[in-house]
């Protein structure tokens, strides 16, 4: 993988809000074939820097580069619906997508929801409606994926499946992804590059069972498959060091 | 059939067929509030075309229009909550409007009948407006259907994916403000919310997606104006007022019927 087609860079991101600082300088690329982890505390700026990146909100100073003409899948974190609104599963994958029966019943068959196609949207589950939303981003081909915390809700053999999707996806259409976990200390096994965010980059690093050696810390020993998910052993990004600051992630100096 | 009645039934079943169906985006997107302080504001439009002298529907659309896009920049700043500004511009719209009108001394204007509506005073020129202006609502409303309704369901999801978030959200803003014009007439500036959201609201238990919730709320909206328009004729009651009665009955109906059919 030493020469890789960039798919989208934020270079030197910044985001505020009026006073408060959400982004500050954020660096980020996302490549072809490539699963990219991002984590960090609530309020981090993770969303935040999706949004960015989905070109979706602008940036107070950087800029995001995408290579042209790409097309992008969009998990976003939350889809709530109104029950006054009513709204078949076929419906919602096809609102601005028009696309064939078979197709459609491929897509849900490969995120697991094949029976849901003609439920109301409004009365499905939290990971069902995760599922849905997955389904509905796979529809477009993408070349490019954004998730925010897909997995939210699911349960836990349905969380090792979509992981097995998602590493499919970079497996087989070499597609590049951007996830959003809230979770800290475990990330999805098969990602190749995990980014602690606390309006800065924290630390950045591969999940556990991908290194030969970390740099000690105990919890390695459980290093392996736990669904799909493997620990993520925070260090200080050089920066962050020199300055002794880590935003509120103080997860690197347990260990640094 | 006298020829006031059967002007009367054409304009309220042409609005009713209008409200009704855009009366479903309102209820999805939580306008009602919107919809309120928009037609409020239609009584300055009214008052500023007297005194301007400039044609009264134009004034209407265009009042409706800069008071709708004055909302969207205030809600930005999001200093107060949508619903304290709604209540600010609703009222201050609504007496702005009462006190304009008392500037035109020397034309009279039947203040009852632009806030409770006229349906029975409806002559051919009045048609003609409401006919083309309910005719180029429903084409537009026809057009924005799809992109309106994904952004609906998810604003971002819907820009991702390529709608023009932007555009759509001006031009239905456009829209809600041409429907209030011609609406006006029939149920008033004060009752225009109700033909937009009881309808649909009525259409809800019956319908399992949003066109058919659409088509729904616009043939019970028609009922409504129906019913009114009989009520007044049979029993000399105020037409406007009567069509908002009929349809508040149909949503009522509408509930009992769903219990028992669980």
């Amino acid at each position: 993988m030493s020469k890789t087609t960039t798919l989208v860079e934020a270079q030197g991101v910044t985001v505020h809000f009026g006073q408060r600082m959400v982004l500050d300088h954020v660096d980020l690329a996302v490549h072809q074939g490539e699963i990219v982890t991002l984590i960090g505390p609530n309020g981090a700026g993770k969303s935040t820097l999706v949004k960015v990146m989905l070109g979706l909100q602008q940036p107070n100073h950087g800029q995001v580069k995408s290579r042209p003409g790409i097309r992008v899948g969009y998990v976003p974190q939350k889809l709530s619906i109104d029950p006054v609104l009513p709204l078949t599963v076929r419906r919602f994958l096809t609102l601005t997508h028009r696309c064939g029966e078979a197709r459609l019943a491929e897509s849900l068959q490969e995120v697991g929801a094949g029976h849901l196609i003609e439920n109301q949207m409004a009365t499905l589950s939290g990971g069902e409606t995760q599922r849905v939303l997955l389904a509905r981003a796979l529809l477009r081909e993408p070349q490019l994926l954004f998730l925010d915390e897909p997995i939210q809700g699911v349960d836990v053999t349905g969380q090792s499946e979509l992981y097995d999707l998602i590493s499919r996806l970079r497996d087989e259409r070499r597609c590049g992804i951007l996830m959003v976990s809230h979770d800290l200390h475990l990330v999805m096994a098969r990602t190749d590059r995990v980014f602690c965010l606390d309006q800065q980059v924290c630390c950045t690093g591969h999940p556990e069972q991908r290194r030969a050696q970390g740099p000690g810390g105990g919890e390695q020993i459980i290093a392996g498959p736990l669904d799909g998910l493997a620990p993520y052993t925070h260090h200080h990004h050089q920066q962050a060091d020199k300055n002794g600051w880590c935003g509120s992630c103080q997860e690197g100096q347990r260990d640094g | 059939m006298d020829d006031f009645l059967l002007r009367a039934l054409f304009a309220g079943l042409t609005v009713a067929l209008v409200t009704g169906a855009l009366g479903t985006f309102v209820v999805w997107r939580r306008m009602a509030y919107f919809g309120d302080t928009l037609a409020h504001s239609a009584l300055l439009g009214v008052s500023l075309g007297i005194l301007l002298e400039l044609n009264l529907n134009l004034a209407i659309v265009s009042v409706c229009l800069l008071l709708a896009l004055a909302l969207v920049a205030l809600q930005h700043q999001r200093k107060l909550a949508s619903d304290t500004l709604l209540g600010i511009l609703s009222h201050s719209a609504l007496a702005l409007g009462l006190v304009a009108v008392s500037f035109a001394e020397n034309v009279r204007i039947d203040l009852m009948g632009y806030l409770f509506g006229d349906i029975l005073a409806v002559g051919n020129g009045d048609l003609l407006w409401i006919g083309l202006g309910s005719l180029f609502a429903l084409g537009l409303l026809l057009w924005l259907w799809r992109p309106l309704l994904a952004m609906t369901v998810h604003e971002e999801l819907a820009q991702v994916e390529g709608v023009k978030v932007g555009r759509t959200r001006l031009l239905f803003m456009l829209l809600i403000a041409l429907v209030i014009a011609t609406a006006m007439k029939v149920v008033g500036i004060l009752l225009i919310t109700s033909l937009l959201i009881i309808p649909a609201a009525t259409a809800r238990h019956f319908a399992r997606t949003p066109e058919q919730m659409a088509l729904l709320a616009a043939v019970i909206g028609m009922l409504a104006v129906t019913g009114g328009l009989f009520g007044s004729f049979q029993w000399d009651l105020p037409a406007g007022p009567a069509i908002v009665v009929t349809a508040a009955l149909l949503f009522f109906l509408s509930q009992l019927q769903r219990r028992t059919v669980q």
